[in-house]
């Protein structure tokens, strides 16, 4: 293609673009470029906080503009970061599972919750008096780890059981695999809420609700010099320990031994064991470590909040949306899918119009779900197989 | 070649499908008032959707976990629209008070215009990821449905069927006509089908479930035909979400719930993804453990739930059912009986069985 004479300045490099897509490639493309500005411009200026007498306009959102308000909106900007530190650590062990044996583990929310009741039950067992909820000056960090811990230990064993009794001579079959695992979830959901949680819950909304209580010392809000935020401490440390998940995993898999097979795997599984690697011992490895992570999100999700036996598919959904938004099989897309979701989620939670009504739950906010939607269409539309997947 | 249409199996499964039909338009006769109202009908609608989900399958090579979001859609638009408020009215959703005629015609247009956004945008995902994907349009439409208070919020729309088109009448007090309108619809569905995989659109959407890159290099639509198929796939599925809101006279966000969207996945698979006529055989078998297996008190069951020693709800029956099932015969029950044809054919059964096979093999594309 010859060259045009402005090449290399920014508005050469658009024209060349638009040359290229042509008329019925560029205008799609404008639009939802000129909307995601809007959606930019709507939060960085236009919104407007409610007045007194709960009157608004298109413009009204509860947070103001990131201008007039900028303490609530750095607010949101952490909770959308601790929220995808809180999913990256879901769906990396969703992604880690589905990248290396091409199973789509239907049963991984499953694992969330019956981790989360998991933790729940040992803290009970350790730290309270009589069963219930427990007070955070009563829980040392020690006693949030060590339920975490056995959480993973016990979910990374079901995993293990389930890949080898269930998906390993099943290997290649990636339809029946997902089968396998939807009626494993079915089975696991249901005794779930049959049998937890143990030791009497503590119950806020009815159900089967369990909370497990964070370390005391994490349970106050810190000054960060920014913008007058006092914020969470928890949240915080839910940000670290997604951190802490990424760089161990990447640390695990760059530079350890089984991470470089781990990683041949992934690319090429025949070459990897026609090289003499038992590449069965690294998928069950890769199986266990991708099981015990929705146990450690599922004991950040009991400690925040707490966990029910209908959040399976809540947590199933979160994982697929930040699989499918940021490539299958990818730690960095697993990472940029959890931005992404999150802040999607955030933010439409926050920042749409919620006109007339101070409460905000008249319009528009409670449309925020269909968002996730708009994201994936968006990233599918142009890269179908997610930002850092690669091409099927 | 027109010998080809009349080997054994054909005609035992011509016969055997005939002697269904016969049976089903006797149902209110043959059978009692609440096998018919409440098994029969509820096996025509969701093997109407079930259907819809093996087509795709079949003849697209695509497993949509969608089909009972869209089922769904089609029942929220009926409920918002039909359904009268003021005293003693329904409190929830837009509660219009529409024409139920055009209420019908629009939940139809809307669920397919939502089945061709759908489709278009899973157009170009494949296999496991196009059933990730449409799980995720499930899910969120389940969310969607559970948050937007407007359109009915948590609770269910209630009372849906007592405004009904006046072609079809007041189903509350007749419920075989509903019993005949499901199993007329089912019959057109099947027929349709059929019909549809034999058009030129039908034949290159089976070409390109099998290669689609080389169909895209022969200058077909890869996308289009994907996005077609869908559009048509999401219409029957609004015509079970509509029967299914006519028959049950309410819908909720747990229509759509991924609890419904793996029943409907179990329902297909107990049939056989890989045949059409499964979907009603996956669905009868379905209805009725739902119904009667429901009731058995197991020996030794726990308090806990109704198995014994481990507990838990006829969930837990299911999901075993549905795993062995997968484990067993994936193909399903269809499976089952194609498999236990090429047993009888290879036990040196009617020779000219085995003749006609090559050839029906080919003249079956």
């Amino acid at each position: 293609m010859k060259a045009s004479p402005d090449v290399g300045t920014f508005a050469g490099s658009v024209a060349e673009r638009i040359r290229a897509w042509g008329v019925v490639g560029t205008v799609p493309r404008a639009i939802v470029a000129g909307l995601i500005v809007f959606a930019a411009l709507f939060i960085v200026v236009i919104a407007n906080p409610p007045d007194e007498n709960g009157v608004g306009s298109w413009r009204t959102t509860n947070n103001g503009s990131a201008i007039d308000d900028p303490g609530s909106f750095v607010a949101n900007l952490l909770d959308a970061a601790t929220l995808a530190g809180w999913l990256f650590i879901v769906a990396s062990g969703f992604s880690l599972i589905f990248g290396l044996m091409r199973v789509v583990n239907m049963a991984h929310g499953a694992f969330y919750v019956l981790g989360g009741y998991v933790a729940y039950e040992v803290q009970q067992r350790m730290t309270a008096d009589t069963p219930g909820f427990i007070p955070g000056e009563l829980v040392n960090t020690w006693e949030w780890l060590v339920p975490m811990a056995v959480a993973m230990i016990c979910i990374g064993a079901l995993g293990l059981v389930v890949q080898q009794g269930f998906l390993r001579w099943n290997q290649g079959q990636d339809l029946r695999q997902a089968l396998i695992t939807i009626a494993i979830a079915v089975i696991i959901a249901d005794q779930v809420t049959a049998h937890f949680p143990r030791s009497g819950a503590f119950q806020v909304g009815g159900g089967n609700l369990a909370t497990i209580t964070w370390p005391g010392w994490t349970e106050r809000r810190i000054d960060l010099h920014l913008a007058g935020v006092n914020y969470s401490l928890t949240r915080l440390v839910i940000l670290a320990l997604g951190l802490a998940v990424g760089v161990l995993l990447w640390l695990w898999l760059h530079r350890t031994r089984t991470g470089v097979i781990i990683r041949a795997g992934v690319d090429d599984r025949q070459m990897t064991s026609a090289l003499g690697i038992n590449i069965q011992r690294t998928f069950a490895i890769g199986f266990v470590v991708g099981s015990s992570l929705a146990a450690v999100g599922g004991t950040v999700g009991a400690s925040q909040g707490g966990v029910t036996s209908g959040q399976d598919g809540l947590w199933l959904l979160y994982s697929l949306i930040v699989v499918i938004v940021g490539g299958m099989g990818s730690l960095l897309g697993a990472a940029a899918g959890s931005v992404l979701v999150a802040l999607v989620l955030t933010f439409s939670a926050s920042y749409l119009p919620s006109t007339g009504n101070p409460a905000g739950i008249e319009c528009c906010t409670q449309y925020s779900i269909t968002f996730t939607f708009v994201l994936i269409a968006l990233v599918l539309a142009f890269r179908p197989q997610g930002l850092f997947g690669k091409a099927a | 070649m027109r010998k080809t249409a009349w080997d054994p199996k054909t005609v035992a499964e011509r016969g055997l499908g005939l002697g269904a039909v016969v049976v089903a338009l006797l149902g209110p006769v043959i059978f009692s008032a609440y096998f018919t109202s409440t098994v029969l009908t509820q096996t025509f609608i969701f093997g109407i959707a079930a259907a819809s989900l093996i087509f795709l399958s079949a003849y697209g090579g695509m497993i949509s976990l969608a089909q009972t979001a869209l089922m769904g859609i089609a029942g929220y638009v009926i409920g918002n629209l039909v359904t009268k408020g003021g005293a003693g009215g329904e409190t929830k959703g837009l509660v219009l008070g529409w024409d139920p005629t055009l209420a019908l015609v629009l939940a139809l247009v809307i669920t397919t215009a939502v089945g061709l956004i759908l489709g278009a945008v899973a157009s170009r995902s494949f296999g496991i990821y196009f059933l990730m994907l449409t799980l995720t349009f499930g899910v969120i439409a389940n969310y969607f449905f559970g948050q937007v208070t407007k359109l009915g919020g948590f609770s269910p729309i209630a009372g849906i069927n007592q405004y009904t088109p006046p072609f079809v009448g007041d189903i509350l007090g007749h419920p075989d006509k509903l019993y005949y309108i499901a199993l007329g619809t089912s019959l057109v569905v099947y027929v349709v089908m059929r019909y549809l995989v034999r058009t030129p659109f039908g034949l290159s959407l089976q070409g390109l479930r099998d290669e689609p890159v080389r169909l895209g290099s022969l200058g077909y639509n890869v996308p289009l035909h994907r996005t077609l198929a869908f559009g048509f796939a999401a219409f029957v599925a609004a015509l079970a979400g509509v029967l299914l809101v006519w028959w049950d006279g309410q819908i909720a966000p747990q229509n759509l719930g991924l609890g419904a969207t793996i029943d409907l996945l179990i329902i297909a698979v107990i049939g056989g993804l890989g045949r059409l006529e499964g979907a009603w055989l996956g669905a009868f078998a379905f209805i009725v453990i739902n119904n009667y297996v429901r009731d058995i008190q197991f020996p030794f069951a726990s308090e806990k739930g109704v198995l014994p020693w481990v507990g838990g709800s006829f969930n837990t029956v299911i999901g075993v059912v549905f795993l062995v099932i997968v484990l067993v015969s994936p193909d399903g029950l269809m499976g089952i009986w194609n498999r236990m044809w090429d047993a009888v054919r290879r036990r040196g059964g009617p020779s000219q069985g085995v003749e006609t096979r090559e050839p029906a093999a080919e003249a079956g594309t």
